[in-house]
């Protein structure tokens, strides 16, 4: 019997591939050429013109070979590829400008030492954000205390309890996640802090920060809980459970690592808020491990401070700390995920 | 259709299995509706101890729904009401002040498709309704073996009770909850069309299952295989919807209906000219 070799027909040869590669280039140097020749000027007339070139030249080789349906693939298919790539140059020009600028203000100090001692103008070498870092988290922190539980009962309330209130409570949410975030910052400073407290502190900026959060994790959380086959809450009633058991041991459980993503996305939308901490939390320049008493600071508040001060170190530090906060929401984002994925022990 | 007849008659007539808990199961006067809608119209059944009894008729005629109103589970659709009493040992079901979870304990239910908790191994879905109801039992070991057992699934997961559920086949996963159901002691076991998404042999093997169950419980099994009626149940309650709602045409025992039903229309539906 002859040796059978596994082969993949339905993956590009070799020869494909080399033929892909010469009309990638062929396109790039017919847009030059086009560009030069013609009145077209700038970036993205090159950008343009080898779109279409490459997709003609694609779709031209494919009609000949293979007839019109492969011909349409192939053009539609490098349309797409380039929309692809438009879509990540926004997010990759943020990423290398945050990093390229924020390198420099790296410094073991920035993590060590807070501003308290320093000046806008003094030398990199001189003060910290470690009272921003600090603050960015404990703020965080005590959001998510609040919001998570608020938000996921507020979630099974719309999909388990289905009460009197479903429709508008569900109305609210809805128009509570398009809340501008200074208005949430107003609302704390003359419900909470005016009447009550009548100083700034981090907690102040958890509460606010929460108004926000709230919404966005109840809405993606009755998304998630909507998902639960009713199946699973029959079964778990007709086992004899209460409706608080069956949920809490079978919906929760089963819904846990989309409720992850409610979590996540309750952070995204908070993390980087300015509006409401400028209103808030006072900002201070030193190291305060206290939400509920003395100014605290946060990273987005000592990059808009920076940014203010104008002075060269100060400028630098602004970008130093914008890199930190992505590196901090990075951190949060990845460790939510292990959280959310590890397996039950057993 | 003498042969399913014969599947029926070969079937040793047992008298009420003296094993079985309790004094049975009663429904008087079922009715059911969907908001405006009367699914359901005055059932008469009663369920003794120790005996399976199958009801079979086209869709849509209320079987489902009926069993649904027997645990319970009917008030589970929002704009559901019904009528009528469902005694369980000669109390009230409906009765106000009656513990539904209670009730739901001693009833227990398997569905049309297999649902195995999906965040639990195949051991914590046997002992999930211990955890769920709150229940307290000296060796889990040995329940979770006795239970698995009796589903016929023991030999086959023994090796891995903490693998997912839903890592098992679809046959499998059926006999996980039906194991499941046994682990609260249920004295009544509902079946709602139980092998409708199963092959041949699962089917079979859970028909097994039923037949042995039935020495110690009383089943009630909604099937739209009059093959499998003939050869688990003991009785056998023909149901119709003529337009209307769904009403019991009649019921007897399971030899009797596919031999000499006394309504034409259950004569037309066992010999198939039909649903």
């Amino acid at each position: 019997m002859n040796e059978v070799k596994p082969t993949s027909p339905w993956k590009p040869s070799a020869k494909d591939k080399l033929r892909e590669l010469v009309t990638f280039f062929g396109s790039m140097v017919a847009s030059f050429t086009l560009v030069a020749v013609t009145e077209l000027k700038g970036k993205l007339a090159y950008f343009v013109s080898f779109v279409f070139i490459y997709a003609a030249i694609s779709a031209i080789y494919s009609f000949r070979r293979y007839g019109k349906a492969t011909a349409k693939d192939s053009a539609v298919k490098v349309f797409i590829a380039c929309g692809a790539l438009l879509t990540i140059i926004p997010i990759a020009s943020i990423l290398q400008t945050i990093i390229s600028k924020g390198y420099k203000g790296i410094r073991p100090n920035l993590f060590l030492s807070d501003m308290s001692m320093a000046t806008p103008t003094d030398p990199l070498t001189n003060g910290g954000l470690l009272h921003a870092i600090v603050g960015t988290i404990i703020m965080i922190g005590g959001a998510l205390i609040l919001s998570v539980p608020i938000g996921i009962l507020t979630a099974l309330y719309l999909t388990e309890i289905k009460g009197r209130f479903t429709q508008p409570i569900r109305f609210l949410v809805q128009a509570m996640s398009g809340v501008p975030s200074i208005v949430a910052g107003l609302f704390i400073l003359s419900a909470v802090v005016y009447p009550i407290t009548k100083s700034s502190s981090g907690f102040m900026g958890s509460l606010a920060l929460s108004i926000l959060m709230i919404p966005t994790v109840a809405r993606t959380s009755e998304e998630v809980l909507g998902l639960i086959p009713q199946d699973l809450r029959e079964a778990g009633t007709a086992l004899g459970g209460t409706q608080w058991r069956t949920v809490a041991m079978i919906v929760l459980p089963a819904a846990k690592s989309g409720l992850m993503t409610a979590v996540i996305l309750g952070i995204a939308r908070i993390a980087g808020e300015t509006a409401p901490l400028l209103l808030l939390t006072g900002g201070g320049d030193r190291l305060n491990f206290n939400p509920f008493d003395d100014p605290m600071g946060s990273l987005p508040f000592y990059i808009w401070k920076s940014f203010l001060a104008g002075s060269e170190e100060a400028v630098t530090r602004a970008w130093a700390g914008l890199l930190v906060l992505v590196v901090v929401i990075l951190i949060l984002f990845v460790s939510a995920r292990i959280l959310s994925t590890r397996k039950v022990a057993r | 259709m003498s042969s399913l007849s014969d599947v029926a008659n070969a079937k040793v007539q047992r008298a009420v299995s003296p094993r079985a808990q309790g004094t049975g199961l009663e429904a008087r006067g079922i009715h059911a509706w969907f908001g405006k809608h009367h699914a359901l119209a005055d059932v008469s059944l009663d369920f003794a101890p120790g005996t399976v009894t199958a009801l079979i008729g086209p869709s849509g005629c209320g079987k489902s729904t009926f069993i649904r109103t027997l645990n319970r589970m009917h008030e589970f659709i929002p704009s559901a009401a019904m009528a009528g009493e469902v005694l369980l040992d000669g109390k009230d079901v409906y009765a106000p002040g009656v513990d539904v979870t209670k009730i739901r304990l001693q009833i227990g239910m398997v569905f049309q498709k297999p649902n195995p908790f999906p965040s639990m191994t195949i051991g914590e879905n046997v002992l999930s309704g211990l955890k769920l109801a709150q229940l307290k039992v000296e060796n889990k070991d040995d329940l979770l073996e006795e239970c698995l057992e009796r589903a016929g699934l023991w030999k086959e997961v023994k090796d891995r009770l903490g693998a997912h559920g839903g890592s098992l086949s679809g046959g499998q996963q059926q006999r996980l909850c039906i194991a499941r159901s046994l682990a609260v002691k249920p004295q009544v076991l509902l079946m709602d069309e139980p092998c409708s998404a199963l092959d041949p042999g699962s089917t079979l093997r859970i028909e097994e299952t039923i037949r042995q169950l039935s020495e110690t419980m009383t089943i009630v099994i909604v099937t739209h295989n009059m093959q499998q009626a003939a050869r688990v149940s003991d009785y056998t309650a023909f149901f119709l919807s003529d337009n209307g709602p769904g009403e019991m045409i009649e019921v007897a025992p399971t030899a009797e209906i596919f031999s000499r039903p006394k309504d034409k229309r259950t004569e037309d539906y066992v010999t198939g000219r039909f649903g």
